[in-house]
Protein backbone atom coordinates (compact mmCIF):
# COMPACT_ATOMS: atom_id res chain seq x y z
CA UNK A 1 0.00 0.00 0.00
CA UNK A 2 1.43 3.35 -1.00
CA UNK A 3 0.95 5.97 1.69
CA UNK A 4 1.26 9.71 1.35
CA UNK A 5 4.58 9.39 3.18
CA UNK A 6 6.12 7.64 0.17
CA UNK A 7 5.29 10.58 -2.05
CA UNK A 8 6.50 13.09 0.51
CA UNK A 9 9.85 11.32 0.92
CA UNK A 10 10.30 11.14 -2.86
CA UNK A 11 9.46 14.82 -3.07
CA UNK A 12 12.02 15.59 -0.35
CA UNK A 13 14.70 13.62 -2.24
CA UNK A 14 13.98 15.47 -5.48
CA UNK A 15 13.98 18.82 -3.68
CA UNK A 16 17.31 18.07 -2.00
CA UNK A 17 18.85 17.08 -5.34
CA UNK A 18 17.61 20.34 -6.84
CA UNK A 19 19.18 22.25 -3.94
CA UNK A 20 22.48 20.44 -4.50
CA UNK A 21 22.37 21.39 -8.17
CA UNK A 22 21.60 25.05 -7.47
CA UNK A 23 24.50 25.21 -5.01
CA UNK A 24 27.11 23.45 -7.14
CA UNK A 25 26.44 24.18 -10.80
CA UNK A 26 27.81 27.29 -12.47
CA UNK A 27 25.95 27.28 -15.76
CA UNK A 28 22.95 29.59 -15.29
CA UNK A 29 20.65 27.48 -17.47
CA UNK A 30 21.46 24.31 -15.51
CA UNK A 31 20.78 26.19 -12.27
CA UNK A 32 17.49 27.24 -13.81
CA UNK A 33 16.63 23.62 -14.60
CA UNK A 34 17.50 22.59 -11.04
CA UNK A 35 15.05 25.24 -9.81
CA UNK A 36 12.40 23.70 -12.06
CA UNK A 37 13.22 20.33 -10.47
CA UNK A 38 12.66 21.82 -7.00
CA UNK A 39 9.36 23.38 -8.10
CA UNK A 40 8.22 20.01 -9.40
CA UNK A 41 9.15 18.29 -6.15
CA UNK A 42 6.96 20.79 -4.31
CA UNK A 43 4.16 20.21 -6.81
CA UNK A 44 4.35 16.48 -6.14
CA UNK A 45 3.91 16.95 -2.41
CA UNK A 46 1.06 19.41 -3.02
CA UNK A 47 -0.82 16.91 -5.15
CA UNK A 48 -0.06 13.97 -2.85
CA UNK A 49 -1.40 15.83 0.16
CA UNK A 50 -4.36 17.20 -1.76
CA UNK A 51 -5.34 13.73 -2.87
CA UNK A 52 -4.72 12.33 0.62
CA UNK A 53 -6.78 14.99 2.40
CA UNK A 54 -9.57 15.04 -0.18
CA UNK A 55 -9.23 18.76 -0.78
CA UNK A 56 -8.87 20.48 -4.14
CA UNK A 57 -6.94 23.56 -2.97
CA UNK A 58 -3.50 21.96 -3.27
CA UNK A 59 -4.05 21.16 -6.92
CA UNK A 60 -5.18 24.74 -7.64
CA UNK A 61 -1.97 25.87 -5.99
CA UNK A 62 0.02 23.61 -8.32
CA UNK A 63 -1.74 25.33 -11.19
CA UNK A 64 -0.49 28.71 -9.99
CA UNK A 65 3.00 27.35 -9.38
CA UNK A 66 3.05 26.25 -13.02
CA UNK A 67 1.87 29.69 -14.20
CA UNK A 68 4.58 31.40 -12.15
CA UNK A 69 7.18 28.90 -13.42
CA UNK A 70 6.21 29.71 -17.00
CA UNK A 71 6.53 33.45 -16.34
CA UNK A 72 9.85 32.85 -14.60
CA UNK A 73 11.10 30.80 -17.54
CA UNK A 74 10.22 33.54 -20.02
CA UNK A 75 11.79 36.39 -18.06
CA UNK A 76 14.77 34.37 -16.79
CA UNK A 77 15.74 33.11 -20.21
CA UNK A 78 15.39 36.62 -21.68
CA UNK A 79 17.72 37.87 -18.94
CA UNK A 80 20.21 35.12 -19.79
CA UNK A 81 20.16 36.05 -23.48
CA UNK A 82 20.75 39.70 -22.60
CA UNK A 83 23.59 38.77 -20.29
CA UNK A 84 25.13 36.51 -22.92
CA UNK A 85 25.03 39.37 -25.44
CA UNK A 86 26.94 41.63 -23.08
CA UNK A 87 29.46 39.19 -21.59
CA UNK A 88 29.65 36.23 -24.02
CA UNK A 89 29.12 33.79 -21.14
CA UNK A 90 26.41 32.69 -18.74
CA UNK A 91 28.64 31.24 -16.02
CA UNK A 92 27.28 32.61 -12.76
CA UNK A 93 30.85 33.21 -11.50
CA UNK A 94 31.14 35.96 -14.11
CA UNK A 95 28.02 37.73 -12.85
CA UNK A 96 30.00 39.79 -10.35
CA UNK A 97 29.28 43.43 -11.18
CA UNK A 98 27.55 44.01 -7.84
CA UNK A 99 30.18 42.11 -5.84
CA UNK A 100 32.53 44.09 -3.63
CA UNK B 1 2.03 -4.59 -7.61
CA UNK B 2 1.19 -0.89 -7.27
CA UNK B 3 4.00 -0.50 -4.76
CA UNK B 4 6.47 -2.12 -7.16
CA UNK B 5 5.34 0.23 -9.91
CA UNK B 6 5.72 3.19 -7.55
CA UNK B 7 9.28 2.20 -6.67
CA UNK B 8 10.18 1.66 -10.32
CA UNK B 9 8.91 5.08 -11.39
CA UNK B 10 10.44 6.71 -8.31
CA UNK B 11 13.80 5.13 -9.15
CA UNK B 12 13.61 6.47 -12.70
CA UNK B 13 12.62 9.91 -11.41
CA UNK B 14 15.50 10.06 -8.93
CA UNK B 15 18.05 8.75 -11.44
CA UNK B 16 17.02 11.26 -14.08
CA UNK B 17 17.06 13.96 -11.40
CA UNK B 18 20.66 12.96 -10.65
CA UNK B 19 21.48 13.26 -14.35
CA UNK B 20 19.92 16.74 -14.39
CA UNK B 21 22.21 17.80 -11.57
CA UNK B 22 25.41 16.11 -12.70
CA UNK B 23 25.37 16.01 -16.52
CA UNK B 24 28.21 17.88 -18.22
CA UNK B 25 26.24 19.10 -21.20
CA UNK B 26 23.14 21.28 -20.58
CA UNK B 27 21.24 19.43 -23.34
CA UNK B 28 21.60 16.15 -21.42
CA UNK B 29 20.33 17.90 -18.30
CA UNK B 30 17.31 19.19 -20.19
CA UNK B 31 16.42 15.78 -21.62
CA UNK B 32 16.77 14.13 -18.21
CA UNK B 33 14.54 16.84 -16.76
CA UNK B 34 11.87 15.99 -19.34
CA UNK B 35 12.15 12.37 -18.18
CA UNK B 36 11.61 13.47 -14.57
CA UNK B 37 8.54 15.45 -15.63
CA UNK B 38 7.06 12.37 -17.26
CA UNK B 39 7.66 10.33 -14.10
CA UNK B 40 5.91 13.00 -12.05
CA UNK B 41 3.00 12.93 -14.49
CA UNK B 42 2.72 9.18 -13.85
CA UNK B 43 2.56 9.91 -10.12
CA UNK B 44 -0.18 12.47 -10.69
CA UNK B 45 -2.21 9.84 -12.52
CA UNK B 46 -1.62 7.43 -9.63
CA UNK B 47 -2.88 10.12 -7.24
CA UNK B 48 -6.15 10.48 -9.21
CA UNK B 49 -5.22 13.86 -10.67
CA UNK B 50 -5.20 13.17 -14.43
CA UNK B 51 -5.77 16.80 -15.40
CA UNK B 52 -2.64 17.84 -13.52
CA UNK B 53 -0.73 15.06 -15.32
CA UNK B 54 -1.87 16.38 -18.70
CA UNK B 55 -0.97 19.95 -17.71
CA UNK B 56 2.41 18.74 -16.43
CA UNK B 57 3.27 17.19 -19.79
CA UNK B 58 1.85 20.02 -21.90
CA UNK B 59 3.14 23.00 -19.93
CA UNK B 60 6.38 21.68 -18.43
CA UNK B 61 7.62 19.04 -20.85
CA UNK B 62 6.03 20.76 -23.82
CA UNK B 63 6.38 24.50 -23.36
CA UNK B 64 8.95 25.33 -20.70
CA UNK B 65 11.49 22.68 -21.69
CA UNK B 66 11.25 23.61 -25.38
CA UNK B 67 11.93 27.22 -24.37
CA UNK B 68 14.98 26.14 -22.37
CA UNK B 69 16.25 23.92 -25.19
CA UNK B 70 15.87 26.81 -27.65
CA UNK B 71 17.94 29.06 -25.41
CA UNK B 72 20.59 26.36 -25.00
CA UNK B 73 20.86 26.06 -28.78
CA UNK B 74 20.76 29.85 -29.24
CA UNK B 75 23.62 30.43 -26.82
CA UNK B 76 25.65 27.47 -28.09
CA UNK B 77 27.35 26.67 -24.80
CA UNK B 78 30.07 24.08 -24.39
CA UNK B 79 30.61 21.84 -21.40
CA UNK B 80 31.31 23.34 -18.03
CA UNK B 81 34.92 23.57 -16.81
CA UNK B 82 35.87 21.56 -13.74
CA UNK B 83 34.49 22.65 -10.41
CA UNK B 84 36.36 23.07 -7.16
CA UNK B 85 35.95 20.07 -4.79
CA UNK B 86 35.17 22.37 -1.85
CA UNK B 87 32.34 23.83 -3.88
CA UNK B 88 30.83 20.37 -4.37
CA UNK B 89 31.32 19.51 -0.70
CA UNK B 90 29.42 22.63 0.41
CA UNK B 91 26.67 21.82 -2.05
CA UNK B 92 26.45 18.25 -0.76
CA UNK B 93 26.25 19.51 2.82
CA UNK B 94 23.49 21.94 1.89
CA UNK B 95 21.51 19.32 -0.01
CA UNK B 96 21.84 16.77 2.80
CA UNK B 97 20.69 19.31 5.37
CA UNK B 98 17.62 20.14 3.28
CA UNK B 99 16.88 16.42 2.93
CA UNK B 100 17.28 15.80 6.67
CA UNK B 101 15.03 18.70 7.63
CA UNK B 102 12.32 17.59 5.21
CA UNK B 103 12.47 13.97 6.39
CA UNK B 104 12.21 15.23 9.96
CA UNK B 105 9.14 17.27 9.03
CA UNK B 106 7.56 14.28 7.30
CA UNK B 107 8.20 12.03 10.30
CA UNK B 108 6.92 14.51 12.86
CA UNK B 109 4.03 15.76 10.76
CA UNK B 110 0.54 14.35 11.10
CA UNK B 111 -1.27 13.84 7.82
CA UNK B 112 -4.14 11.71 9.09
CA UNK B 113 -6.57 14.52 9.86
CA UNK B 114 -8.86 17.00 8.08
CA UNK B 115 -10.15 14.69 5.42
CA UNK B 116 -12.24 16.69 2.92
CA UNK B 117 -15.03 15.44 0.73
CA UNK B 118 -13.17 14.99 -2.58
CA UNK B 119 -12.45 11.28 -2.52
CA UNK B 120 -11.37 8.99 -5.34
CA UNK B 121 -15.00 8.08 -6.02
CA UNK B 122 -16.03 11.73 -6.35
CA UNK B 123 -13.18 12.33 -8.79
CA UNK B 124 -14.22 9.31 -10.85
CA UNK B 125 -17.89 10.31 -10.84
CA UNK B 126 -17.64 14.05 -11.49
CA UNK B 127 -14.42 14.13 -13.50
CA UNK B 128 -11.20 15.73 -12.36
CA UNK B 129 -11.29 18.55 -14.90
CA UNK B 130 -14.79 19.56 -13.81
CA UNK B 131 -13.72 19.66 -10.17
CA UNK B 132 -10.63 21.74 -10.99
CA UNK B 133 -12.71 24.11 -13.12
CA UNK B 134 -15.29 24.56 -10.39
CA UNK B 135 -12.65 25.29 -7.77
CA UNK B 136 -10.70 27.62 -10.05
CA UNK B 137 -13.54 29.72 -11.41
CA UNK B 138 -15.61 29.92 -8.24
CA UNK B 139 -13.31 29.92 -5.24
CA UNK B 140 -10.08 31.10 -6.87
CA UNK B 141 -11.33 33.53 -9.49
CA UNK B 142 -9.31 36.53 -8.30
CA UNK B 143 -5.97 34.65 -8.10
CA UNK B 144 -6.71 33.29 -11.57
CA UNK B 145 -7.13 36.82 -12.99
CA UNK B 146 -3.99 37.99 -11.19
CA UNK B 147 -2.07 35.06 -12.72
CA UNK B 148 -3.22 36.14 -16.17
CA UNK B 149 -1.91 39.68 -15.54
CA UNK B 150 1.36 38.17 -14.30
CA UNK B 151 1.73 36.20 -17.54
CA UNK B 152 1.01 39.32 -19.61
CA UNK B 153 3.66 41.28 -17.70
CA UNK B 154 6.13 38.40 -18.14
CA UNK B 155 5.56 38.31 -21.89
CA UNK B 156 6.06 42.08 -22.23
CA UNK B 157 9.15 41.92 -20.00
CA UNK B 158 10.67 39.03 -21.96
CA UNK B 159 10.16 40.81 -25.29
CA UNK B 160 11.68 44.04 -23.99
CA UNK B 161 14.65 42.26 -22.37
CA UNK B 162 15.44 40.18 -25.45
CA UNK B 163 15.37 43.17 -27.83
CA UNK B 164 18.59 44.11 -29.58
CA UNK B 165 19.12 47.59 -28.13
CA UNK B 166 19.11 46.76 -24.42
Amino acid sequence: MITVGHYLVLSAILFAMGTFGVLTRRNAIVIFMCIELMLNAVNLSFIALSSHLGNMDGQIFVFFVMAVAAAEAAVGLALMITFFRNKETIEVDDVNLLKW
Amino acid sequence: MEVLFFYLVALVAVLSGLIVVTAKSPVNSALALVNTFFCLAVFYVMLHAPFMAAIQIMVYAGAIMVLILFVIMLLNMGVEPHKKPTHIAWGAIGGTLVLLVSILFIQRGDTARAVGNISKDVVLREGHTALIGKAMFVDFLLPFEIASILLLVAIVGAVILAKKEV
